[in-house]
């Protein structure tokens, strides 16, 4: 019989019991023999300059006020971006450092006090004045021309292939459009949070991250402490996106003031703080220029990417990788560059590069197949590579066509009317789009440890995370089948610094690598208990090859063990194993994404301009499906943000001072259960062994990267109204619509 | 001052009157499954039953409930011996959550707005007078709970399970 948590079965969430209970313990919630002293942020109202004054005295003054923390008193820091040579992920990110501001809402106090409500009111009382910087850079456009060092993911900036100008010159038929996409919010659900304590020698760190060991480094050289001493624990996470990846703004101001004040400090961001002292998805302007021959063969593919870096803090995100890693074509000419700006830190959003890349990429193509006169998927279908157009590399795999022709049958695509605006019901107009759909996939390296112990349970160590992603029950899986445990013997632990090394969570690498380091300590494992057995005489010398392990035993030609027995008889209390997994050959020598296939159908209202996406459907090649549940809920949840992206996410500017205004959830839109669509899921399944010992494919990012596009090219297939601006609002097809 | 009964615990409050319901229910061990994601009434992560109704706890001080019956995530459970409460359970079984985060306030919301429904309030997708529990009707009663993660289908999934299954046991309506 099947073991029912082996790798492949739909295992319900091991940590659901404690989250639907409200026993699991975020950053915000663990509880000390001390309550926390509570500090809160006070924020610039200026883009850029310096503090001329700043008077804390009737907030010092407050009832329950314990101290105020700024740039006169704060402990010692290493300043802003050093070393700045080792990434943003373990640079200083010092604070209340000195009067120098370096965007809006830049903390320049942190108010501690018994509780919340008197640490608010305190902060409303301190008095700032500032000499701001007249020269401040507070937007970001085509204006552009900073060539970055590198692109996140290593990518380089420029990639030219080909002759780009000869090909798209002589193109029968061109494409030349703008398209922009808008200031975006990661908006986890939870606000970033962190409890600092120190008790004159160990700085222990609760926080949301992503990445635990890159936050310990992150601390310890912000704060000039020795990284032993430092320990981050990040249990449960409410959601990061790439938000969390590393050290944000409260978790260095609660460390500065447990530092401070030798006790533990609790400093939770508002939910307005986290739209400036949480990173954001900067702005996109992307020129595309296509070229076909008239029968619809691409010959140039052109990408130019202009977005915002924040000043001091390295991070430009691959807008080009769709145009770089989707078709094939004879040139390609693609380029980032990047505007200094005063303004909050832009950095990683789900699926950076491809996510908004794909957005306005498949948009473009799909006006391209619309001027060489044919069906938006024959199109794409005519266009497919046979190896990586960028790089040239082969493909692990690449099943992009398989995934849009299953799509396209069990979506309904060719009952579609060809022509735009053609079809419609009452006074909704209806559309089909569709999009292709690739990620990167990625291994990165990634330890573990396992003790299996003679009671016959097994308990794996990583400094790993879970953001909801599922971690906790796939890696309860992997241990489960291989070592042949039922799920109730196996506790993972997870989100301590202690623990060994992992990948983190990014990127959609943390499956595949810490679950590859997982299979490989149990792997070592058997060999171990093998091992033991041999040396006890309990098993003959048949090849290790011929034994099983299933329900806690070792089963080798006529010989059956428990765990226990084998432990006992050695005397042993338990074993240790270590398993670990390095990207290899593979990753150097193949081009390797996952992939997928988009379809949507909108109804467009012809008298307000209302877009209702009614349907979405994906068909998915992702490797390997660890879970079948939690994967459908990762990519249930990226079509969301697809969805999402195409009609309606926008952090609104407020230029003059680099400033986001609707710092909140009812202004800055987010999807409401109403606006789901009937979403729709599907595996192509097909394990790659290329990708990883466990043959899985990255899958958190994947559906988000053409989701939204196939929602856009939705709305022109009903109204013939092609929208380049994202968020594709109402008001932006409205005016267009016939009367 | 004031007294409220926590989970069927009386709790006596000399909390800053400033404080709302959910930080004063949060800063308490063993209360912080009640959660705080906009602190403004605009996502739903605190949600909780207030005399059996649901509210945004961080609407509310906490000296305005006086005498209320407060009923967390924490009290659904307790409320069946320890064992998960059924909307608790097919959550679960629906993977009506990813992060987590949201969680507990979408469990207390269903479970209010399954009353609501039971009482024939009405709703953007029915008038006043019997309810159907369609999955739209459930969305519409639904969406003052924001879940990022994006597992609404989901959550629709485990509260139509968890309605279904109450009306087989009892008999009446799926509400
Ligand atoms: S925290 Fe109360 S509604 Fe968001
Ligand atoms: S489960 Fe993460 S926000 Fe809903």
């Amino acid at each position: 019989m099947t073991n029912p948590a082996a790798i492949g079965q739909p295992l319900d969430r091991v940590d659901g019991p404690l989250k639907v209970t409200g026993r699991a313990t975020y950053a915000a919630e663990h509880a000390f023999d001390q309550p926390p002293l509570i500090g809160w942020m006070v924020e610039a109202t200026i883009p850029a300059g310096r503090i001329k004054r700043l008077d804390t005295g009737a907030a010092e003054a407050s009832p329950g006020v314990a101290a105020v923390l700024t740039h006169h008193n704060a402990p010692a820091q290493t300043p802003f971006g050093e070393p700045d040579d080792k990434g943003r992920f373990t640079q200083s990110r010092a604070m209340l450092f000195d009067e120098h501001i370096r965007y809006h809402g830049f903390p320049v106090a942190l108010v501690i006090a018994d509780t919340l409500a008197n640490a608010r009111h305190a902060g409303a009382l301190i008095e700032i004045s500032y000499e701001p910087d007249e020269e401040a850079v507070t937007t970001a456009g085509e204006e552009a021309d900073e060539v970055p060092g590198e692109l996140d993911g290593g990518m380089e900036p420029d990639l030219f292939k080909g002759d780009f100008e000869h090909a798209y010159d002589d193109a029968e038929v061109t494409l030349d459009v703008t398209y922009t996409t808008p200031n975006q919010a990661a908006a986890a659900m939870e606000p970033h949070a962190t409890i600092a304590d120190f008790d004159g020698d160990q700085l222990v760190v609760y926080m949301s991250v992503q990445l635990i060991g890159p936050s310990v480094k992150a601390l310890a050289n912000t704060l000039k402490i020795d990284p032993d001493k430092v320990r981050v624990l990040s249990p449960y996470i409410g959601g990061g996106f790439g938000s969390k990846l590393g050290v944000h703004n409260e978790a260095i101001l609660a460390c500065l003031g447990a530092l401070h004040l030798g006790r533990p400090v609790k400093v939770v961001q508002h939910r307005r703080h986290v739209f400036h002292n949480a990173p954001h998805r900067g702005n996109s302007v992307q020129r595309i220029q296509l070229g076909a021959s008239r029968d619809g063969k691409l010959q140039a593919i052109g990408h130019e990417s202009f977005m915002p870096m924040a000043r001091g803090y390295e991070f430009a995100e691959p807008t080009g990788a769709s145009a770089r890693t989707t078709y094939r074509t004879d040139a390609i000419k693609s380029t980032h560059r990047v505007k200094s700006t005063d303004m909050p830190l832009a950095d990683s959003c789900r699926a950076p590069g491809h996510a908004i890349g794909s957005l306005a990429f498949e948009s473009a193509i799909d006006e391209m197949a619309y001027q060489c006169g044919q069906d938006p998927l024959a199109f794409r279908l005519g266009n497919m590579p046979d190896r990586d157009p960028g790089t040239g590399q082969p493909f692990a795999s690449h099943d992009l066509a398989e995934c849009l022709r299953e799509g396209a049958e069990k979506f309904g695509w060719p009952s579609r009317e060809p022509q735009p605006g053609s079809r419609s019901q009452g006074r909704q107009l209806i559309g089909y789009g569709v999009a292709s759909t690739i990620r990167l996939n990625i291994l990165v390296p990634s330890k573990t440890r396992i003790r299996l112990s003679a009671d016959g349970t097994l308990t794996a160590w990583a400094d790993m995370t879970d953001i909801g992603t599922g971690t906790y029950t796939i890696l309860t899986q992997i241990a489960a089948e291989t070592m042949g445990l039922s799920a109730d013997r196996i506790k993972i632990e997870l989100g301590d610094s202690r623990y060994p090394s992992s990948s983190g969570s990014g990127g959609s690498f943390g499956a595949a690598s810490s679950g590859s380091a997982l299979l490989n300590a149990c792997e070592n494992m058997r060999t171990r208990l093998l091992e033991s057995a041999r040396e006890q005489g309990l098993i003959g010398d048949e090849p290790a090859d011929d034994a099983r392990f299933e329900n806690g035993q070792l089963i080798l030609g006529d010989k059956t063990l428990s765990f226990t027995e084998v432990l006992n008889k050695s005397g042993a209390a338990y074993l240790e194993t270590d398993g670990e997994v390095e990207p290899g050959d593979d990753h150097d020598n193949y081009s390797q994404h996952s992939y997928g296939a988009q379809f949507a159908e909108v109804h467009v209202d012809r008298d307000t301009g209302e877009v209702r996406v009614q349907r979405l459907l994906g068909v998915f090649s992702a490797g390997r499906i660890l879970n079948p549940k939690t994967a459908r809920s990762q990519l249930l949840g990226g079509m969301v943000w697809g969805l999402s992206y195409a009609l309606l996410e926008e952090l609104m500017l407020d230029e003059r001072y680099g400033a986001f205004m609707n710092r909140d959830l009812a202004e800055y839109h987010l999807p409401v259960n109403r606006d789901m669509p009937t979403i729709d899921i599907h595996f192509r399944e097909h394990p790659d062994p290329r990708s990883n010992p466990l043959g899985s494919k990255g899958i958190g990012e994947l559906s988000i990267c053409g989701a939204g596009a196939a929602v856009a090219n939705a709305v022109y297939h009903a109204t013939g109204v092609r929208v380049r601006d994202f968020p594709i609002t109402l008001d932006k097809i409205l005016r267009h619509l016939p009367e | 001052m004031a007294v409220l009964y926590i989970n069927g615990k009386q709790v006596t409050l000399d909390d800053d009157p400033r404080t709302t319901l959910l930080d004063t229910l949060r800063e308490r061990p063993g209360l912080t499954g009640t959660k705080k994601g906009c602190d403004h009434g605009q996502c739903g992560a605190c949600t909780l039953l207030l005399d059996g109704r649901r509210v945004n706890s961080c609407l509310i001080l906490a000296i305005q409930c006086e005498g209320s019956e407060v009923t967390t995530i924490e009290g659904l459970s307790q409320s069946q011996g320890e064992q998960l409460h059924p909307m608790q359970q097919a959550f679960v079984k629906y993977d009506g959550f990813q992060c987590g985060y949201c969680t507990p306030g979408q469990i207390c919301s269903a479970v209010g707005m399954l009353e609501e429904v039971g009482n024939g309030e009405p709703s953007d997708v029915t008038g006043r007078g019997e309810v159907t529990l369609s999955r739209v009707e459930i969305q519409e009663r639904m969406s003052g709970n924001l879940c990022r993660c994006g597992a609404y289908a989901n959550i629709v999934d485990a509260i139509l399970d968890t309605a279904n299954e109450h009306s087989r046991k009892t008999g009446g309506p799926a509400t």
